[in-house]
């Protein structure tokens, strides 16, 4: 902060019995958003430095699901596809997915992985678990050019509805930062969190319409079915990339329910970002 | 001057024993379950955890452009004060404000990630450490300069040496526009050209009124570079002040003694009827009583004693033991006209000289005495009369030469070493016989 010099130095006050705050932490973590950009870019750098696919696996990975998707689910299994060629409509529905279960699996491990950093220098706590969702992204921007390929080769043109494809992707990156942040600071305290997580990821993609439509689910039901906030995000991206059926209200759901789970993780982060270097 | 840092009745508190660092979820769980019948056993909340206070009732104030030594030995509570002052963690009670930003040398590199190149490190350690990045290209080549890597920038930092990689990290933090700066016993590594280099970047720091908190275990590290120092024990801030005198205060408190005794009452010094210990003195090669003494230069150790009885030989001594309670010399008055006849009545003053570039760094303890001849018997004896700490300035000239790092030994005395160019072995031995 170069401009100090024109200005007075801030005055940071500590003291033990402050409450958490919020605001504070947001506001420290737009400060410095510099970190957050050096974080993710130290990770993205470090996973592909010594592999010989390289970024390649930001690609490889979605599309082999696709093929076992499209191999096991949509021949041997018939699962109906909405009108869409399935191996397009399970690439589409991967994709947020993956950015999903990528963000948050290198989100709940975060702070518990950048042990030594968290206990010796100070930043905010905040970029540990948020870095990882930006180089998810990095992944997800590839593999989309990918998925655009794709419709080109199956012929479909993109309607008005890739216009709400950045929303989709806000609330993707919002979900996995709502549960991300959580489940770190729960896992400071219980390690039992980083062997339940691989499982649980694994439960909420069977939960999520990704090798099957929404549609299967019965209308009924299909409200309650917007709790997964993912089920609104895959029906949505999906449509309004390939075609297919709009999510409608679910998505409401789903986004208020990211919103709420947000604002109570982002309170549980802020109370145990307090003691974070004692308890860890 | 306005203050840079206040530290006001820091505490805090750390749970040892039976709480586990890290629980599991199925014993959360039960003691959740359980609490409200604890409660009503009356067995609180604390469930058998013990609490220790590493930190109790801290106080001080540091003005801006201030360099102080924080000192103290292991366990004291330095190492947790320094991480409430750069924020890693929060004190239990207590307020502290930070005027400007921190910068932290509390582990030099930890930011770094051994697969990414030093260049590439260069900017996420700095980042971490809270530069901007446009700081960071700015301050680039003076970094790398500084460290004296420029080779090896596009080498993994994995493949560093460790000096390369306290170098580099050093470096960085060095050149952070922190208006404090927390610094944490790095010079200890390194070669001595190097920590001179990093001596004078921290005034250099200090004189563009910034401050330094500069952390040691090592009392003579600190009079090195600090005007002022804090000595902390056991949590408790014991000593604030001119560095000196808190290396005084270190000594006396670890070591019962400092660099000078006197007892005031001759009738309750100790000793006998016929002679009695008055005073004991350690003073530097200027004659001034000092309890921090250069390597390189001559020192002594005064007795002044008194002789109530005349008419016995009696010859003072004095012995020195070091950190390790290891006796490194004892030392007789032998070349004193009195050492063969009778000493009449009178008050008597005496020195031995401890050459230059004989005891190693570090502190150490004396013993003094006086015993009297035919028959031997001892007539004064103060065990741990006066301590004092032999401090190497590094500057190039003692038998440090320019190594920086650790250098054990009871005695480091300045030794000439002869070497030739040998061609064959006939010639070495006559040569070297020569």
């Amino acid at each position: 902060m170069t401009t100090d010099v024109l200005h007075e130095p801030a005055t940071i006050h500590i003291r033990g019995t402050d409450r958490p705050r919020i605001g504070a932490s947001v506001a420290e973590l737009w400060g410095r958003r510099e970190v957050l950009y050096f974080l993710a870019w130290r990770d993205l750098t470090v996973r592909y430095r010594q592999t010989v696919f390289g970024v390649a696996w930001a690609l490889l990975q979605p599309t082999l699901m696709m093929v076992v998707f499209t191999v096991f689910f949509g021949r041997l299994a018939k699962v109906p596809s909405d009108g869409v060629p399935y191996p397009l409509f399970a690439f589409a529905g991967l994709l947020p997915w993956q950015l999903f279960s990528q963000s948050l699996t290198a989100s709940a491990n975060s702070l518990v992985s950048n042990e030594r950093l968290v206990t010796k220098v100070y930043f905010p706590r905040l970029a540990i678990p948020i870095a990882p969702i930006l180089t998810a992204l990095v992944d997800f921007v590839l593999a989309f050019l990918l998925l655009l390929l794709a419709m080109a080769y199956y012929g479909i043109a993109p309607t008005w509805g890739i216009l709400a494809v950045p929303f989709l992707i806000g609330l993707t990156l919002a979900a996995a930062l709502a549960a991300g942040l959580g489940l770190a600071a729960l896992n400071v305290e219980f390690r039992d969190v980083r062997h339940a997580l691989p499982f649980l990821v694994q439960l909420w993609m069977f939960a999520t319409p990704i090798a099957y439509p929404a549609s299967l689910v019965p209308s009924r039901w299909r409200l309650l079915y917007g709790l997964n906030p993912l089920a609104g995000v895959v029906e949505g991206f999906r449509w309004a990339l390939v075609g297919g059926v709009a999510p409608g209200p679910m998505l409401l759901v789903s986004t208020a329910t990211v919103a709420i789970v947000a604002w109570g993780s982002l309170a549980y982060f802020a109370r145990v970002e307090r003691g974070l270097a004692d308890r860890i | 001057m306005s203050v840079a840092i206040r530290v006001e009745e820091v505490g805090k508190r750390y749970r040892i024993g039976a709480r586990e660092p890290y629980r599991t979820l199925r014993e959360a769980l039960r003691q959740a379950a359980t609490a409200p019948f604890r409660q009503l056993s009356g067995g609180g909340s604390s469930h058998g955890a013990e609490t220790i206070w590493a930190l109790d009732g801290v106080s001080f104030a540091v003005a801006e452009g201030e360099i102080v030594g924080l000192v103290g030995r292991n366990g004291c509570g330095k190492s947790t004060l320094l991480k409430i002052l750069s924020r890693v963690t929060e004190p239990t009670r207590g307020a502290v404000s930070l005027r400007g930003r921190v910068g932290s040398l509390l582990e030099v590199g930890t930011g770094f990630h051994p697969e990414l190149t030093g260049r590439e490190n260069v900017y996420l350690h700095g980042a971490i450490l809270g530069m901007r990045r446009a700081e960071i290209d700015r301050k680039f080549d003076e970094i790398v300069a500084f460290a004296e890597i420029s080779a090896f920038l596009d080498t993994p930092v994995k493949r560093y040496s460790s000096g390369m990689f306290t170098r580099l990290g050093f470096s960085i933090a060095a050149h952070l526009d922190t208006e404090i700066l927390l610094v944490d016993e790095v010079l200890a590594v390194g070669d001595v050209g190097f920590q001179r280099k990093c001596v004078q970047k921290m005034e250099s720091v200090a004189q563009g009124g910034r401050t330094v908190i500069f952390v040691s275990h090592n009392v003579s590290a600190i009079t090195r570079l600090c005007p002022r120092a804090i000595l902390l024990d056991h949590g408790t801030l014991v000593a604030d002040g001119p560095a000196h005198a808190v290396m005084s205060h270190y000594l006396q408190a670890g070591y019962g003694a400092s660099a000078e005794r006197e007892w005031d009452d001759i009738a309750r010094a100790p000793g006998d009827d016929v002679v009695r210990l008055q005073a004991i003195r350690v003073r530097a090669a200027d004659g001034t009583v000092s309890d921090a003494l250069d390597v390189r230069q001559p020192c002594a150790v005064e007795l002044t004693f008194v002789v109530a009885e005349g008419g016995h030989r009696l010859v003072p001594n004095l012995q020195l033991t070091n950190e390790d309670g290891a006796i490194v010399f004892v030392s007789h008055e032998i070349d004193s006209p009195w050492y063969r006849q009778p000493r009449p009545p009178g008050r008597y003053v005496t020195r031995a000289i401890i050459p230059p570039n004989l005891l190693a760094e570090g502190t150490f303890v004396v013993s003094a005495g006086v015993h009297g001849m035919d028959p031997v018997q001892v007539r004064v004896y103060e065990r741990d009369a006066a301590a004092f700490q032999v401090v190497d300035p590094l500057a190039g000239d003692s038998a440090r030469g320019d190594y920086g790092g650790q250098m054990p030994g009871v005695v480091r005395p300045l030794l000439r070493w002869k070497t030739i160019v040998a061609p064959d072995a006939a010639v070495v031995a006559t040569k070297l016989a020569g």
